[in-house]
């Protein structure tokens, strides 16, 4: 599997609304690696990585979120400065554009998450470039 | 002052009598060329020798809003399209407009009831009337200036819209009567204030205001803040446009011109008609259109009618202001707006559920229509983008099947309320009844 599973819900900009959610996840006891909100003045999407996707959207749902898993791509970069700056350049250099994207460490290495039309393309950057794709797996 | 004597101060015996032959004269007109109206009155077992007066009026069947629609555009129509000189139209309950038809002969009655309209509010040849109803399908802008015309005042036609450009045309023209709607008005009111033209550099004396429900307490805060006697005037495209009726001076509910358009009122759920003076749905018969009579058109404006004589001199039967309505029609900016239109516009959009909420409400005096839509799985992108795009479409399809701007506001999946009967779908913060 090319991309690992995000979890993008609904929010409506309430207040509390953020807790709810995240409030769900911790009680089935699902870590959370990695969040970022996209807002507008009404609504924001709250995106997170978590170590257990399925489940996530199913307790989200049961508390009556809307919720889909996107697939994303990922990344491992080694943790030190310039890193995700040269990593994002050999993707900007063949044009791959890149709806938003965040960051997160995980254990000793840095780790790129970021949403992309041209996944086969930027497939291709990777394979070329010698990068390392996180998988499911490893974020369990 | 009074526009034509005859009729407005006519004695009651009389009235009858005319109304009578009219009556008579369009039953035989309709049951000969409009099909609809000969097939209803057969199935009723009627023929047009059984209508011999007014008194009769009840025997007949009654026309509803479904009955346009269902003759879209033109089955309606007693006259061959070549007599017909001007078409108008307005909302339907879902996609299709109600249309309506003139003859010549219709548009000279038209400017009568205008003009009997404008001199009940004591507007005359030396006013110089400035007319902010919208021109074009909508019969408030044409309806006006022809019976503006008529009196022989200076017409100014600005229509709708660009508040900026009317109160400067005001101010430089020299506008003494302003037509529009009640909350256009008071919202004029607050652009005054803030404009470089105070109220003192302005003429306005008069307002006549309608195409809405308003309420006494507004009617008092455009009279203090324009300073100008504000008068109701009432109308539906349906029966003729602007023109039904008016009040006087006295402002002591609106005499109907019921030489041209006899009132009843009934009681929505049996239909039979009100004893005299009670409050029901009112019910328009047209006995001098030519274009697209209407027998007994259930108008669904509530309302109670007055017959003893006003302090005017007019013996015209007069109709209390208006106070609600039978039905789930909305008025905004005044324009009519049925949620069932919404509703239909929502279910072509494949990425809605019918699970929305209209939240109406009033802000600076301007109507603001709130659509609520939960953002269910299949709508649910993940992309903000995409979110926006789709709202924007939402609120561009909306706009086009109603006519004016809708604002549209994505909330959480199972936050309207659902009912086991009809869906309350409809929330109304404005205080206009």
């Amino acid at each position: 599997m090319m991309t690992i599973r995000q979890l993008s819900i609904f929010l409506e900009n309430k207040s509390g609304r953020l807790f709810e959610a995240l409030d769900s996840l911790a009680k089935e006891k699902i870590n959370i690696l990695a969040l970022t909100v996209a807002d507008t003045s009404e609504y924001g999407i709250l995106r997170l990585i978590v170590s257990n996707p399925e489940q996530g959207q199913k307790c989200l749902k049961a508390r009556g979120f809307s919720v889909n898993l996107t697939e994303v791509m990922s990344v491992y970069t080694s943790n030190k400065p310039d890193s995700l700056a040269t990593t994002l350049k050999l993707f900007s250099d063949d044009n791959i554009s890149i709806e938003y994207m965040y960051a997160f460490q995980f254990h000793d290495k840095g780790v790129i998450v970021f949403r992309t039309d041209d996944r086969q393309k930027a497939l291709k950057v990777v394979e070329k470039s010698k990068m390392e794709l996180v998988k499911q797996e490893d974020l369990v | 002052m009074i526009w034509n004597k005859t009729f407005e101060c006519m004695d009651r015996d009389e009235m009858r009598r005319c109304q009578s032959k009219r009556l008579v004269d369009l039953v035989e007109r309709i049951y000969n060329n409009v099909p609809f109206y000969r097939t209803k009155m057969q199935e009723s077992d009627l023929a047009p020798e059984d209508i011999k007066s007014v008194d009769d009026l009840k025997r007949l069947p009654f026309t509803h809003k479904q009955d346009l629609r269902d003759n879209y555009p033109f089955g309606l129509f007693a006259v061959p399209m070549p007599e017909i000189v001007r078409i108008h139209a307005s909302s339907g309950t879902t996609g299709k407009q109600t249309v309506v038809g003139y003859t010549r002969k219709d548009l000279a009655t038209w400017s009568e009831v205008i003009a009997r309209t404008l001199t009940s509010a004591g507007v005359h040849r030396h006013d110089f009337v400035q007319i902010a109803y919208g021109y074009g399908l909508f019969t408030g802008g044409l309806g006006l200036h022809y019976g503006s015309e008529r009196i022989g005042a200076t017409v100014i036609p600005v229509s709708g819209g660009n508040t900026a450009r009317q109160i400067l045309l005001m101010h430089d023209f020299g506008s003494t009567v302003l037509a529009c709607t009640p909350s256009y008005a008071l919202y004029l009111a607050d652009a005054i204030e803030e404009s470089p033209y105070k109220r003192e550099t302005l003429k306005l004396r008069v307002g006549v205001f309608g195409a809405e429900p308003w309420t006494e307490n507004m009617r008092k805060e455009i009279e203090d803040r324009l300073q100008i006697k504000a008068i109701d005037i009432y109308g539906l495209s349906e029966i003729i446009g602007p023109g039904v009726s008016s009040e006087c001076e006295h402002q002591c509910g609106l005499h109907v011109f019921e030489d041209h358009f006899i009132p009843e009122i009934i009681n929505p759920l049996t239909m039979e008609v009100m004893p005299e003076g009670e409050k029901g749905e009112l019910v328009f018969t047209t006995i001098t259109k030519e274009g697209i009579p209407l027998i007994r058109y259930r108008t669904r404006d509530l309302s109670r009618l007055m017959y003893e004589k006003c302090k005017c001199g007019r013996t015209l039967v007069r109709m209390e202001k208006c106070s609600g309505r039978s039905d789930d029609m909305l008025i905004i900016r005044g324009v009519n707006i049925f949620p069932s239109q919404i509703e239909s516009v929502l279910l072509e959009i494949k990425e809605t559920r019918p699970h929305y909420l209209i939240i109406v409400d009033r802000v600076h005096n301007l109507d603001i229509l709130q659509l609520q839509v939960e953002v269910e799985e299949p709508f649910f992108t993940d992309k903000i983008s995409e979110l926006q795009t789709l709202t924007r479409r939402i609120e561009c399809t909306l706009e086009s099947a109603l006519g004016i701007g809708v604002e549209v506001k994505l909330i959480e999946p199972k936050t309207i309320e659902r009912s086991e009967g009809k869906a309350k779908r409809v929330i109304d913060k404005r205080n206009i009844q």
